[in-house]
């Protein structure tokens, strides 16, 4: 027996030891996801001790360093958490942008202090974060942000105003880009992060088309930043901000892939479907989504490995979020009139409405499905212009 | 496994690549067959120098004196075919034939290996019996007859049928024509009595054949495998000529997709070179991403196919149902985006629509595959 086959029989019977039955069930909703932080209220004791235990064990970021929170685990290893974590239906033990998001950026570019005090905050489900990115005349322009820091020797004055920022009004920090310099688009932001309670901080959420509020506007009025907060160098947070956006890419796009036991012509089917058409479509939707499951783990396998194209990130987010938009067609399709309920208590809430309406975000958010196709043309295909 | 190419199959590549550029050429192969009326549609010359290379061997078990390799590294021979549009009778006789002479006894593996490994003979495969593949209805009969069997039917879209050596052949030896089992493959020879075939040439300057077995008497030892238990086995020769396919696919996208992007970056109109076109950029990346992941099912099947696996099946007919829309996508985009000169005989991008066009139904089209995905999915 190799040693990975020992591993894979320790993390097997781990998990059969200490992941609860509730948790081996599919999450339902985004009520059901543990995200963790100062203000999150546990759905059930089962989703409370399973992130605990998994923390324990660094099993919430398997692959961290154990110094900051993490298992430790090389990518083989990792690789067979996964794997395992499948094997049974296991929900994710903590959700958040900062294992995502923040984490990924703070090994790269942060200090061995940074990474001690937050790491740790974040493997252990304590504090949960949130991203300020766009402005209300930033998007896809990202770059052309105004938000600004006025330097007061050991600390920055913060003003100005972020937009879609995802669930700002339950987070408890945020990272955030803010200008340090107004004579320099691009050497001119620095990579900030400060607490949502610091006087000055206000957010407003933003009711969408699904009738939720997962985005916010966020407030800056004079908000205090002390200057050891700063992530990388100053003025140089766009390079951590790219980084970061390569991996917020990958995460959008991990949407899109399948799982052959659970298809929506199979759910269809079940439900007495007998629409020829609609079933083709359901069938090449099939072959595109299976396709797209072998893309993602040919990504992962050359991501690895560095074989993978730097700019692949942004093929694999554009993909990945247009295949996610037209299953929640699809499946709006498969539904018929129950899945255009809106509140009663059979469709969940108007589940599937409200997810449906949510993933039309997907190519818009993060980078639009427009500027993933410009950066193909000009860093992958080396287009003209581009 | 990783899903993509280890150190040996990186300089499998790198050897494929090089020849194909250098031999296998549109100008030397294609062109040359083409424009002489070839009967053949192919080099002879060219396909002994793919067993010097050993390319004719590799789904040949070592045992048998081929390389013992698999349908990845025979898809690496197959993506520089198609990206070079190389004729040659790689697929049918080294992918399709091989697979099922690896299911033979030693008899039938020595009466008909060693031609293959040293590029002297040629092999089909006769499965379809229509315009439209459709393995799981097969008419064909074999009867017993003397020491043997005696073959009546109608085979279609049979390529290289009229060059090759030896035909394989499914037919049924028991059960009703839409019958899972009583299935039985046999080596025909070319010369068999009551064995006819008419030649046509096909868009893509192929040649295939119409088959007709008229009373064909051939030996018990013709059998490949077992009397009617074939199904299983000619499941295995589907799976290596879909995948095989697949890659060949992938690679005429490829070849497509670099002229056209190298063609965006040349012509100018209105005083700007077309690949400044935001119209184009966006078309150009979209079928930049199809192909990707094209390619990723593509070497995904031919893993799960080397391995074994039971997935290999669903991943076989997703694989050739993506690479058949993704090289269908490229070489629409390619000669549209040529604009006129595309249209031309001149200029190549439209060989490659030809070529896309035959591999797309041959083994089954898209829709083909993306009904099995369906059935395999549960609906």
């Amino acid at each position: 027996m190799s040693d990975l086959d020992a591993f894979r029989g320790e993390i097997r019977a781990w998990l059969e030891e200490n992941c609860p039955p509730e948790m081996r069930e599919p999450a339902r909703s985004d009520d059901d996801i543990c995200w963790g932080g100062r203000k999150f209220e546990f759905k059930s004791e089962a989703q409370k001790l399973w992130m605990e235990r998994c923390a324990a064990k660094g099993y919430t970021v398997p692959d961290w360093p154990k110094a900051y929170g993490g298992a430790g685990l090389n990518p083989a290893e990792a690789k067979i958490w996964r794997e395992e974590m499948n094997r049974i239906g296991a929900r994710p033990p903590l959700s958040s942008f900062g294992i995502w998001m923040l984490g990924p950026a703070l090994l790269k570019f942060g200090t061995e202090e940074q990474k001690v005090h937050y790491l740790g905050q974040i493997a252990r489900g304590e504090i949960r974060w949130c991203q300020g990115y766009s402005e209300p005349g930033s998007g896809s322009d990202l770059v052309s942000l105004q938000t600004y820091g006025e330097d007061k020797g050991d600390h920055w004055v913060v003003n100005g105003q972020k937009i879609w920022t995802s669930y700002a009004n339950k987070a408890d920090w945020i990272f955030c880009l803010v200008r340090t310099d107004k004579t320099n688009k691009y050497q001119g932001i620095s990579f900030l992060l400060f607490d949502m309670e610091s006087p000055g901080v206000s957010t407003k959420p933003i009711l969408l088309i699904s009738g939720n509020s997962p985005f916010c506007e966020t407030f800056f009025d004079n908000v205090s930043v002390p200057k050891h907060q700063i992530v990388g160098e100053l003025n140089r947070g766009w390079d951590v901000a790219k980084y970061l956006l390569g991996h917020e890419r990958e995460m959008i796009s991990g949407a899109g892939g399948n799982d052959r036991l659970n298809t929506i012509g199979a759910y269809a089917k079940r439900n007495g479907l007998e629409d020829p058409l609609l079933r083709a479509e359901l069938a090449m939707f099939d072959v595109d989504a299976l396709a797209f499951t072998a893309m993602g783990e040919k990504f992962l396998d050359e991501i690895k490995v560095g074989k993978a194209h730097p700019a692949q990130p942004n093929m694999m987010k554009y993909a990945g979020t247009e295949l996610n938009k037209r299953r929640h067609e699809l499946l709006m399709a498969t539904g018929g009139s129950a899945a255009l309920e809106w509140d009663s208590e059979g469709s969940g809430g108007g589940a599937k409405a409200r997810t449906w309406l949510r993933t039309k975000a997907n190519s818009i958010e993060g980078g639009t499905s427009e500027v993933m196709l410009n950066v193909i043309s000009k860093r992958i295909l080396d287009l003209p212009g581009a | 496994m990783a899903l993509y190419h280890n150190e040996d199959q990186a300089m499998l590549a790198d050897t494929a690549r090089q020849f194909m550029g250098e031999e296998g050429t549109i100008a030397k192969q294609l062109r040359h067959w083409r424009d002489k009326q070839c009967k053949d549609g192919f080099g002879h010359a060219l396909w002994k120098q793919f067993a010097e290379l050993g390319f004719t061997g590799i789904l040949v078990s070592e045992a048998d004196g081929g390389l013992g390799m698999g349908n990845v590294e025979a898809g690496i021979v197959l993506e520089e075919i198609g990206r070079n549009l190389t004729p040659s009778p790689f697929l049918t006789s080294s992918v399709m034939a091989a697979t099922a002479l690896g299911g033979g006894n030693d008899e039938l593996r020595g009466r008909y290996l060693p031609g293959l490994l040293a590029g002297d003979s040629v092999f089909a495969v006769a499965i379809d019996e229509g315009p439209k593949h459709r393995p799981e209805r097969i008419a064909t009969r074999a009867e017993r007859a003397g020491n043997g069997f005696k073959l009546t039917g109608q085979k279609a879209f049979v390529v290289h049928g009229g060059s090759a050596d030896m035909l394989v052949v499914a037919a049924r030896t028991a059960g009703a024509d839409d019958d899972q089992d009583g299935i039985t493959l046999f080596a025909v020879p070319k010369d068999a009595a009551g064995l006819s075939q008419d030649a046509v040439r096909l868009v893509d300057s192929s040649m295939a054949t119409h088959v007709k077995l008229d009373g064909v008497q051939v030996d018990a030892d013709a059998v490949i495998g077992e009397v009617d238990a074939g199904r299983e086995l000619l499941n295995r020769v589907l799976n290596a000529g879909r995948v095989g396919a697949a890659a060949e696919s992938v690679g005429v996208a490829g070849g497509a997709f670099d002229m056209t992007t190298t063609y965006l970056k040349q012509r100018k109109q209105f005083g700007q070179l077309i690949g400044e076109f935001q119209a184009l950029q966006h078309r150009a990346s979209h079928l930049y991403s199809e192909l990707e992941i094209a390619r990723a099912s593509v070497i995904k099947a031919q893993q799960l196919l080397d391995a074994g696996s039971e997935k290999a099946e669903l991943m076989v007919a997703v694989a050739k149902a993506k690479a058949g829309k993704a090289a269908s996508l490229a070489v629409k985009e390619g000669v549209q985006m040529h604009g006129g000169i595309g249209m031309t005989d001149e200029y190549d991008i439209g060989l490659y629509m030809k070529r896309d066009r035959a591999l797309a139904e041959f083994m089954g089209d898209m829709y083909y595959h993306a009904e099995r995905v369906a059935q395999l999915s549960g609906y």
